[in-house]
């Protein structure tokens, strides 16, 4: 197995790290090659290309997802502020839509209907908003946990499990709710 | 061993940090503890302390240690630390990972949890990250909450089972059944999820499709609901009712409406009231009048809704958003082969398109144009694409390059606007064309005579303002090579004539020859060119033998070769005869043939007419018809010998007559046999075509020959007779004598009468051996 240099820092004290022998790019066409209506992942990163939210729906190694979130991150951040909010990238549309400091980038397969897609991404901010109260880039780095349910209550498996905006904010809270306090991890410091 | 912190301080901590070093050094002390935490005892901070790894796996740092810790987690009863648990499971643990299979059975356990909170959990897990084992496993559950369980779960049961059957397709018959009355539902998240389930069902097996044709008008129903009536404070997206689910249920009736008129025939009247009713100026509105256009386009549709739809599409390519355009393009790309006068409609839009800021939608501008060129808008389009040409980013230039040669050859109003067309590309964009235009533009002049002053004058002068672009160079190098004397007579009707002399000409071949920019190919030409020139001009010809016999040091093997060769025949014939200048000029033109990739039918009749103008025929008058040589004397064949056997393999691909003549001349010609010694073997082993030449044609008796070769020193000879008189003619016979340093072994022939109205033929073969290789 061979550690390129820049990989040698991350994986220094763990040499056990597998690493997957097949090409990104054939796996990513491999997953491809389906029935061509899916959301393949999704990724939220600042304007410095720092990684603050990563979904990723179709099953790759971590060095394929690094590989991929390194090339698209670098694609999307050269765009200018004017261009389209789609691009070709290897066999996928990717939709992109910058919200403040934050990017936000849907992989989508051939079928699928890019613009309904921007409403996804839409839709996500918005419940974002709703919850956090006039969110911020600080609110996702702090509470990304929070930020993965409201994901994981908005969409299921890449597509969109409730449409109403108030219904899955109501789950939201609910859920919310069963956390036992004694293991808010919030504010209350566990030694 | 230092207590950890909580979440949102180490967080700030790291963020503090100011340099990688730094930033590793907090994290590897938080993951030393972390890693301690785990070994320990429940102390209660455990859903805590994953959460911390697995912020520090979004920042790339390894986790994986903290699998074991997730699939531990999932198996507690306290909720918060399920929940992160299996947060953690999706983002650690995917289905290559050994672990994930343990924790099918908590996932298991789960789904028939009381809490359906709990139940979601699992859910939304395996939905992510199922293998498909686990998939096998859990799909009789999945099906059973699809059935039996409140809103909430269903609809997240029903995305569930879309994975399972994207993972393992035969599932797909088990949840059948369940989806179809789901779609009874009131709740929209549940028939939202009912639909994907059926679309996936639907694209994987053909029978499940012919199933559910039934729900066509089901889904009719939903949508018309969605559309008209009622305003649902709860779904609506800027006037839009529940938009997502409008998208969904017109993808399926896509599906079941393709290739069947009676499913297109129901859906019909939906489509056009959607088409109309939807309001266009959000893009929420245009998401769903996109769909439905696509869906319009794909199933079955009237005529009239069909344009209804590409007028939708024409309306988006005017919207001011560029991600309108954009996929109005990508879909007018789809039809434009089907409906093709409909998007003609849209060309000056989509040209206009073409000078967009953005690159993709250049792209698609570019491509959508391109399909749009036609004879009657050939001559706009072209003006509109050499611009976009000279201005495209570098990544569209070949596309656009080929593009424009492929439309300038289908539709090309005239012959000079096409050389003009091919030059202008050239000069702006020649490094970026493929191989084959060198030869492609060769032939096209080659084939437009009248035109070969002009041709070479414009080449002439592109080749003085830019030598960089090598296609260019090239066909230039060659141009001048053969029309040498049209450029120095000075006079042509089509465009201002140059006023050069011999040594312009030669100076510009020799620049191209020098520079450090030319391509050993294009060196190749150049050195050609100034040979081939040697005979069109009369005064410098020394400097022409001075230029050549330098190449004859070159390092470049093939160009060296050349060089050798071509000064072997001026140290042979200072006079020049006419003669050597014929077969130089064959030889020479069938070597441009070789190096640009032509074959020998390509070289023009008028091209061999001149060479035989040039060997001074007195003896007949020339006709460049197809009709056989009529005025051919008799041929002997004594004099066909292997190195002429192989000239005519050479040769035989052309027309009979001119080449017919030529080569009888040649062989008449004392010097026949050391100049065409020169031609090299590797040369001529490049054609290997079998010539049938007629070589006697007299009193209505044609006799031809076709030759064959068999080695090195071996040629078999085919000698055909024929008789077209009214009578038979009785016995015919062949004689056949060669130089005494060739064998002959003639065969039998097939008979000696030849009957009449060449009822028969016969033939007789004739073996010629020439061991020696004597020429």
């Amino acid at each position: 197995m061979s550690i390129s240099e820049t990989d040698r820092g991350l994986h220094r004290w763990s040499p056990h790290l597998a690493c997957s022998s097949a090409g990104d790019f054939e796996m990513v066409a491999a997953v491809a090659a389906r029935s061509g209506e899916q959301m393949q992942f999704m990724l939220l990163f600042s304007r410095q290309g720092k990684l603050r939210l990563q979904k990723w729906y179709v099953p790759l190694s971590d060095k394929e997802k690094k590989k991929i979130t390194r090339e698209l991150v670098q694609t999307v951040l050269a765009r200018k502020p004017k261009m389209c909010s789609f691009l070709e990238w290897r066999d996928l549309k990717i939709v992109y839509k910058r919200y403040a400091s934050l990017y936000f980038c849907c992989a989508i397969e051939d079928q699928d209907n890019e613009l309904i897609t921007l409403e996804i991404i839409h839709r996500y901010v918005e419940l974002l908003d709703k919850y956090f109260g006039s969110v911020c880039e600080l609110d996702i780095i702090f509470n990304f946990e929070k930020a993965y349910f409201i994901l994981d209550e908005f969409l299921l498996g890449g597509e969109a499990q409730e449409t109403s905006k108030k219904n899955v904010l109501k789950a939201i809270e609910q859920a919310d709710l069963l956390q036992e306090p004694r293991h808010e991890y919030f504010n209350v410091p566990v030694y | 061993m230092s207590p950890s912190v909580p979440l949102q301080e180490m967080i700030r901590a790291i963020r503090s940090a100011r340099t990688q070093c730094e930033e590793r050094g907090v994290i590897q002390r938080e993951c030393a503890a972390i890693r301690a935490q785990f070994r320990q005892a429940d102390n209660g901070g455990r859903s805590h302390n994953l959460a911390k790894l697995l912020y520090v796996h979004m920042l790339g740092y390894p986790a994986h240690f903290g699998q074991m810790e997730c699939v531990r987690m999932i198996a507690s009863p306290r909720y918060s630390e399920k929940r992160v648990g299996y947060l953690g499971a999706m983002m650690l643990l995917d289905e290559k990972q050994d672990a994930s299979l343990l924790i099918t059975n908590s996932i298991k356990n789960d789904l028939s949890n009381s809490n359906q909170y709990i139940q979601s959990l699992a859910l939304c897990t395996l939905a992510c990250m199922g293998s498909a084992e686990m998939c096998r496993d859990l799909a009789p559950e999945i099906d059973r909450l699809l059935r039996a369980s409140n809103s909430y779960i269903k609809k997240k049961a029903a995305l569930c089972a879309v994975h399972i059957v994207r993972k393992v397709h035969d599932l797909g018959e088990l949840f059948t059944k369940a989806a179809r009355s789901l779609l009874t539902e009131k709740n929209h998240g549940v028939v939202h999820g009912a639909v994907v389930l059926i679309t996936e069902l639907c694209e994987r097996n053909s029978e499940t499709l012919e199933r559910f044709r039934k729900t066509v008008p089901d889904l009719v129903q939903i949508m018309k609901g969605l559309v008209i009536s009622g305003y649902s404070p709860d779904h609506d997206v800027a006037g839009i009712s529940d938009p997502f689910l409008q998208v969904r249920i017109l993808r399926l009736l896509r599906i079941l409406g393709r290739n069947n008129e009676g499913a297109s025939d129901a859906m019909n009247d939906l489509l056009a009231q959607v088409a109309t009713n939807t309001d266009s100026t959000k893009t929420v509105g245009n998401a769903v009048l996109y769909e439905t256009v696509l869906t319009v386009l794909d199933i079955k549709s009237e005529s009239g809704l069909r344009v209804l739809a590409v007028n939708i599409l024409g309306r988006f390519l005017l919207n001011n958003d560029r991600n309108i355009r954009y996929i109005a393009m990508t879909s007018l790309q789809k039809i434009v082969g089907t409906d093709h006068n409909a998007v003609q409609r849209h060309r000056g839009t989509i040209v206009d398109c073409l000078k967009d800021q953005d690159a993709s939608v250049k792209r698609r501008a570019l491509d959508l144009s391109l399909a749009l060129v036609s004879a009657s808008n050939i001559r706009s389009m072209m003006k509109e694409l050499l611009s976009f040409l000279s201005s495209c980013p570098p990544e569209l230039r070949s596309q656009t390059a080929s593009g424009i040669f492929n439309a300038a050859e289908r539709y090309a109003p005239s012959q000079r606007w096409h050389i003009d067309t091919i030059l202008h590309v050239l000069t702006t964009a020649g490094g970026d064309v493929r191989d084959e235009t060198v030869p492609n533009l060769i032939q096209l002049i080659t084939n437009t005579s009248e035109l070969h002053c002009y041709t070479v004058h414009k080449l002439y002068r592109a080749l003085l303002s830019d030598i960089s672009q090598q296609p260019l160079v090239q066909v230039a190098c060659w141009c001048i090579g053969e029309y040498g004397d049209l450029l120095l007579r000075g006079e042509c009707q089509e465009t201002e004539p140059v006023q050069v002399t011999e040594d312009d000409v030669l100076d510009v071949l020799e620049t191209v020859l020098q520079s450090h920019m030319s391509f050993p190919s294009t060196r190749g030409f150049a050195l050609t060119a100034t040979m081939k020139l040697s005979t069109r001009i009369t005064e410098n010809v020394d400097r022409i033998r001075s230029i050549v016999s330098i190449y004859g040091s070159c390092i470049d093997v093939e160009l060296q070769q050349r060089a050798v060769e071509y000064n072997a025949l001026f140290k042979k014939y200072d006079h020049m005869s006419l003669f050597c200048s014929a077969a130089i000029c064959i030889w020479m033109h069938l070597n441009n043939v070789q190096s640009a990739g032509l074959s020998p039918p390509l070289c023009g009749v008028s091209q061999v007419c001149d060479l035989l103008d040039l060997l001074g025929g007195s003896e007949q008058p020339l006709q460049p018809s197809p009709a056989l040589g009529s005025t051919a004397p008799p041929m002997p064949v004594s004099t066909a010998n292997t190195v002429g056997g192989d000239l005519l393999d050479l040769l035989g691909g052309l027309e009979p007559t001119p080449i017919t003549l030529l080569f009888k001349r040649l062989m008449h010609s004392p010097w026949l046999n050391t100049d065409l010694k020169l031609m090299q073997p590797s040369t001529l082993s490049v054609f290997s075509v079998v010539a049938t030449v007629t070589v006697y044609e007299k009193d209505g008796v044609t006799v031809t020959l076709s030759c064959e070769k068999q080695s090195d020193s071996g040629l078999t000879v085919t000698l055909t007779a024929s008789n077209s008189t009214e009578s038979d003619i009785r016995g015919f016979t062949l004689q056949a004598a060669v130089p005494k340093s060739v064998q002959l072994h003639m065969k039998a022939p097939s008979g000696d009468s030849l009957p009449a109205r060449g009822a028969a033929k016969v033939t007789q073969m004739v073996v010629l051996n020439n061991p020696n290789k004597v020429a």
